[in-house]
């Protein structure tokens, strides 16, 4: 569990990039934090483990503040995969930058192994595992990136920005993996602008807005209530566009599946047609 | 990396961000040279004060402290290595107080000068200046592109510090060689990706044609001003009284200055 409470915090360039954030995310939430750039949703997430620290206020993960775990113990049960995979990959073969953080957190050799080949093999990496990072293409980097971090199992996955430079496929692998990650109760945090790829997954959202929460609740009602998407500067996921632009037809408000917004239209047809 | 912080340029209009780079440059120069002939606490403690009203013309107090404060460490080292030295071979106590205060005093208005050089010296500025005096494009650009993508190095070194640490990266566990093998991570990516953008950085100059005529002009041409000659005239004024005192004048130190009058 995360527990922040009342955060502020300041870059030493003098950037308050944190205004008084309250949140908690419970064991097993799956939670997109949204919003324009230089909202601080990237500062927001780096203190869930610990890679920054509040100015004011405190955060709990685990009923530990951050403030007196180092981030490598912290590391450990929040795992962070950064928006972009060059600023962390750096050895020879993909296989050994998946077993990196597995030596660092003393794992054993027969267990490293098994850990990476079990990671390679979930994102569909195995074919790779002897080749250098810097030869694959960005997409796939990003894969090995997030492999590094699955690979020891983290309780809580934090994703930066995961669905940039992803074919639709991919998005939709990603999508069936967190998906999976909730089942098995882990904790899922995404920051993203992909309106349409939270609107599928269907997440707990939270928007920010410089350095505040502005609004925090089911996908659903979020990404369909206007006056705070235009406050984070987001537009709608396109089916609600769509139900907000026909108010003759006096469609529910609050779609934003496509599964489901095609039932409502369907049975509107055949009741028309009757 | 608060070294770097007190070289950073921000945009502000003040009479001394005005002065012609050149001039200012030979100021520091200038400077330079007396800091290095004089190696007596009192002169070095003049040349410490008389640069204080660029400071406060200039308006970059916050961010020139902010230097001082990050060359506080390795003027705490040659403090105490030079006392240290100092005092075992057999020098009094105060004598050798004086000189290691001296010799981080000559450290402290190196990075002084220096300091207000760059806070004030925006980098377009400097490759303008190189340029006038006749270098060759290419190494004036080269060399203000270097300047300008320093902070960003900065960030970027800081971003893949954290994503390391992220994947349990502990820098400051194991020996002195585990401590330095402990950087490759940081540094692999760090090369690599400063690489990737110059390469990428000469794509995006290609295709806006750069080098398509030999013959450049500029928008803004550097002129010398009043405020310039007036520089000018100082500066002379310091190096020459300066060059005077170190050849004629006998310079007591402050042991005999304090003893003369108690």
């Amino acid at each position: 569990m995360i527990e922040v409470e009342d955060v502020y915090f300041r870059y030493p360039n003098g950037v308050e990039a944190l205004k008084g954030v309250s949140l908690t995310i419970k064991n097993g939430e799956f939670v997109a934090i949204m919003g324009q750039n230089g909202a601080g949703k990237t500062t927001l997430v780096k203190h869930f483990n610990g890679l920054l620290k509040p100015t004011k206020g405190r955060v709990l993960v685990d009923e530990a503040e951050t403030t007196k775990v180092s981030v490598a113990t912290l590391a450990r049960k929040v795992g962070f995969v950064f928006q972009n995979p060059d600023h962390q990959l750096f050895c020879e073969t993909a296989e050994e930058e998946i077993a990196f953080a597995l030596k660092n957190f003393g794992f054993k050799e027969t267990i490293i192994k098994r850990r990476v080949q079990w990671a390679l093999n979930l994102l569909g990496l195995t074919q790779y595992k002897k080749i250098s990072p810097f030869m694959l293409s960005g997409g796939e980097r990003k894969r090995v990136a997030l492999a590094s971090v699955l690979a020891w199992n983290p309780k809580i996955l934090i994703l930066d920005e995961p669905t940039i430079g992803q074919d639709y496929q991919q998005k939709e692998k990603l999508r069936q993996f967190i998906l999976q990650m909730k089942t098995q109760r882990k904790t899922v945090i995404i920051v993203t602008h992909d309106v349409e790829f939270v609107a599928e997954c269907n997440p707990r959202v939270v928007l920010m807005r410089e350095g505040k929460i502005v609004a925090d609740g089911e996908a659903k009602e979020i990404l369909t209530n206007e006056e705070v998407l235009t406050q984070a500067s987001i537009v709608p996921p396109q089916i609600a566009q769509i139900f907000m632009q026909m108010p003759s037809l006096q469609l529910p408000k609050n779609i934003i599946d496509v599964y489901e917004a095609r039932e409502i239209l369907l049975k509107m047809l055949r009741s028309d047609a009757k | 990396m608060s070294v770097f912080d007190g070289l950073k340029f921000r945009r502000v209009y003040s009479p001394i961000h005005n002065l012609d780079p050149r001039i200012k440059f030979i100021y520091v120069l200038a400077i330079f040279v007396i800091a290095i002939i004089f190696w007596e606490l009192i002169p070095l403690i003049v040349l410490f004060i008389i640069q204080i009203p660029f400071v406060v013309l200039a308006g970059v107090k916050r961010e020139w402290l902010r230097s001082m404060r990050g060359g506080a460490f390795l003027a705490s080292i040659i403090f105490v290595t030079n006392f240290v030295v100092a005092y075992f071979a057999g020098r009094g106590l105060a004598e050798s107080l004086e000189n290691a205060i001296a010799l981080t005093l000559r450290f402290i208005v190196l990075i002084e000068s220096f300091s207000i050089f760059f806070l004030t010296t925006s980098p377009d500025h400097l490759g303008l200046a190189l340029e006038q005096t006749g270098m060759p494009y290419e190494f004036c650009f080269a060399f203000t592109t270097a300047v300008r993508f320093v902070p960003v190095l900065a960030e970027e070194a800081q971003t893949i510090m954290d994503a390391q640490k992220a994947r349990g990266l502990e820098l400051e566990r194991g020996n002195f060689l585990k401590r330095i093998r402990n950087y490759i991570p940081i540094l692999i990516p760090l090369i690599v990706s400063a690489i990737r953008r110059s390469l990428e950085l000469a794509e995006a100059m290609e295709s806006r044609a750069w080098g398509a005529t030999k013959k450049r002009t500029n928008l803004y041409v550097l002129k010398i001003h009043k405020n310039d000659f007036f520089l000018i005239v100082i500066t002379i004024g310091i190096l020459a009284t300066a060059i005077f005192i170190r050849l004629y004048v006998p310079i007591p130190s402050l042991n005999q200055l304090l003893k003369g009058i108690f």
